[in-house]
């Protein structure tokens, strides 16, 4: 379904991306793990165009998507929940779930809105409330919501976890689970919560330095004995 | 008391007028951090337009004065609309991404540009107009036989303005347009990643601002019946104090910011010396900053890194 060939991607002279390759396959729950700096949230935001891969291809669909205008992609059935939310902060949680539809069918919104209020009861009962006063773990719900509302066919989740109890992090990945089953919507997720992540996901990519180093099931990664070192061990 | 209330109705006229253009002003700012120093300008081709069409529909022998009106602010608006889209295409959209003085310098750059090619094209000397909307309500007389008038053109200032903040707030508040406008302001990335066309946007927005400006060259126009290439300047300075002054980035500030500066010198100049009236409006300006430097009605978070 998405393919990454090759990508390199530039912040002015630093080359965060060197030379990716990644796929996902429909139906699947793709992890990318990585520490902090690796380029994770670099990758996820290149296949948006936003910054754009500078040199490689990426293929959505078996289709070339490196050159599309990023507001494009979601039309293309691409929706991203980014790192650190970017909920619009002065908006309501409804006016943000109404963006994230921005371009799907009007027909479609109610259910849709219902469907996100079934799986966060929390952001119905704060529906006309500004997003800037949410809790951090309802920002995460209201972005994921939003990424929901576009109804995507890749859904690319950056740090879900970040900063959140662990009570609040099992609902978001039990979320995650239920949208990849019920929805059949593929998922790219990129994580520092390793153990959760890979535990949830088919397969798993670790990212160090801008390259991919690893890549295989997610129960072979959580086997492996580097990452545990690396990635497991006096994390979670 | 009917003084004070004919100055009353007199700063609100001028205050609807400030109002109107600095709408613009904050919009753009809300939107893409910069003043648009050209905006001033846009006004005054609004104004030019407005004059010009006036003359050439006179000459048509076109004299009912309400087709004539809707004729001249369609005109109006259309021409400045597609100035203002072209100011941001051609003088900020290639320096978006640039270093932060970039379209800054640019702005002024077409500031000069547009009043040189109107002093070029119109001649540098000021161009009169007969009144079109004459006449006035006698509200009251008041013991000193004071008559507290309100002109047929004074109502129809404001009640434009009225209907035009009121259309404005609701694009603004409650339709897709307005929500991806406030979108692109909060965060412009995630706007596109949910499929807001943000170039589109921000044009959307120059042309929105320059409409309101037109509209407000028209009024001048109107109220003053002379116009030349420089009045861009002052009342741009005026509108962007508005602006500043209710809290850039806020609409209800700019149009608040507006009224208070149109009423401070109407005002002053009743009640005090004309030749001061700038004077007292950048003073309280000063003051309303030292004590609020977000505006009356900013928002005191920091937002922009
Ligand atoms: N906007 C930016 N400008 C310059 N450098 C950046 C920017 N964003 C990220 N980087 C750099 O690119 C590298 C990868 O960052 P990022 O993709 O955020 O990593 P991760 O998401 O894995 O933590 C880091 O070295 C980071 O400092
Ligand atoms: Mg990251």
């Amino acid at each position: 379904m998405l393919q990454v060939q090759g990508v390199h991607t530039f912040y002015g002279q630093i080359e965060a991306l060197k030379g990716v390759d990644v796929t996902v396959n429909e139906g699947e729950i793709v992890t990318l793990i990585g520490s902090n700096g690796a380029g994770k949230t670099t990758l996820l935001m290149t296949v948006c165009g936003s910054p754009r891969a500078a040199k490689g291809k990426i293929i959505f669909e078996g289709e070339d998507i490196t050159r599309l205008p990023t507001h494009e992609l979601v039309t293309r059935g691409i929706a991203q929940s980014p790192e650190g939310r970017r909920v619009f902060p002065r908006m309501t949680i409804y006016e943000n779930l109404q963006m994230g539809a921005l371009r799907s069918d009007p027909r479609y919104f109610n259910d849709d809105l219902e469907m996100s209020f079934a799986m966060f009861p929390r952001l119905k009962e704060r529906k006309d409330q500004r997003a800037g006063t949410l809790s951090g773990g309802e920002q995460q719900m209201l972005a994921i919501a939003r990424a929901l509302m576009a109804r995507p066919r890749l859904l690319l989740l950056d740090e879900p976890s970040l900063g959140l109890a662990p009570l609040v992090v099992r609902g978001i990945f039990d979320a995650i689970k239920t949208i990849n089953r019920e929805k059949k919507m593929t998922v790219f997720l990129v994580e520092q919560n390793a153990f959760h992540a890979l535990k949830l996901a088919h397969r798993g990519y670790v990212m160090v330095n801008g390259k991919i180093t690893l890549a295989g099931s997610g129960a072979e990664l959580l086997a492996n004995p580097e990452i545990r070192a690396a990635y497991l061990e006096g994390g979670h | 008391m009917a003084y004070f209330l004919q100055q009353l109705i007199n700063g609100l006229t001028l205050g609807s007028i400030y109002g109107l253009i600095a709408i613009g002003y904050t919009m753009v700012y809300g939107i893409i951090g910069m003043i648009n120093f050209a905006h001033g300008d846009i006004f005054m081709i609004g104004a030019f337009i407005s004059v010009i069409t006036f003359l050439v529909l006179g000459a048509l022998g076109i004299t009912f004065v309400p087709l004539a009106l809707v004729v001249v602010l369609l005109m109006a608006m259309i021409f400045t609309a597609i100035y203002g889209w072209s100011v941001e295409r051609v003088a900020y959209r290639p320096l978006r991404g640039s270093f932060r003085l970039a379209p800054l310098i640019s702005a002024i750059g077409v500031s000069i540009a547009l009043q040189n090619a109107v002093q070029i094209a119109q001649g540098a000397r000021v161009k009169p107009m007969e009144p079109v909307i004459a006449g006035g309500l006698t509200l009251f007389t008041d013991s000193n036989n004071f008559d507290v008038v309100i002109s047929y053109l004074q109502i129809f200032i404001m009640v434009l303005t009225v209907v035009l903040m009121a259309g404005f707030t609701y694009v603004i508040t409650r339709t897709s347009l307005g929500r991806q406008q406030r979108a692109c302001e909060q965060d412009r990335t995630m706007a596109g990643l949910i499929g807001v066309n943000v170039d589109r946007t921000i044009s959307t927005t120059f042309v929105m601002g320059a409409v309101l400006a037109a509209v407000a060259g028209l009024m001048v126009t109107l109220q003053y019946g002379v116009i030349d290439f420089y009045i861009g300047f002052l009342a741009g300075t005026k509108a962007f104090t508005a602006a500043v002054l209710g809290g850039i980035g806020s609409l209800p500030g700019a149009m608040l910011g507006g009224i208070l500066i149109g009423l401070i010198e109407a005002f002053w100049s009743a009640y005090f010396t004309i030749e001061y009236k700038d004077v007292a409006t950048f003073g309280i300006l000063v003051l309303v900053l030292i004590f609020r430097p977000t505006g009356l009605l900013g928002k005191p978070e920091v937002e922009k890194v």
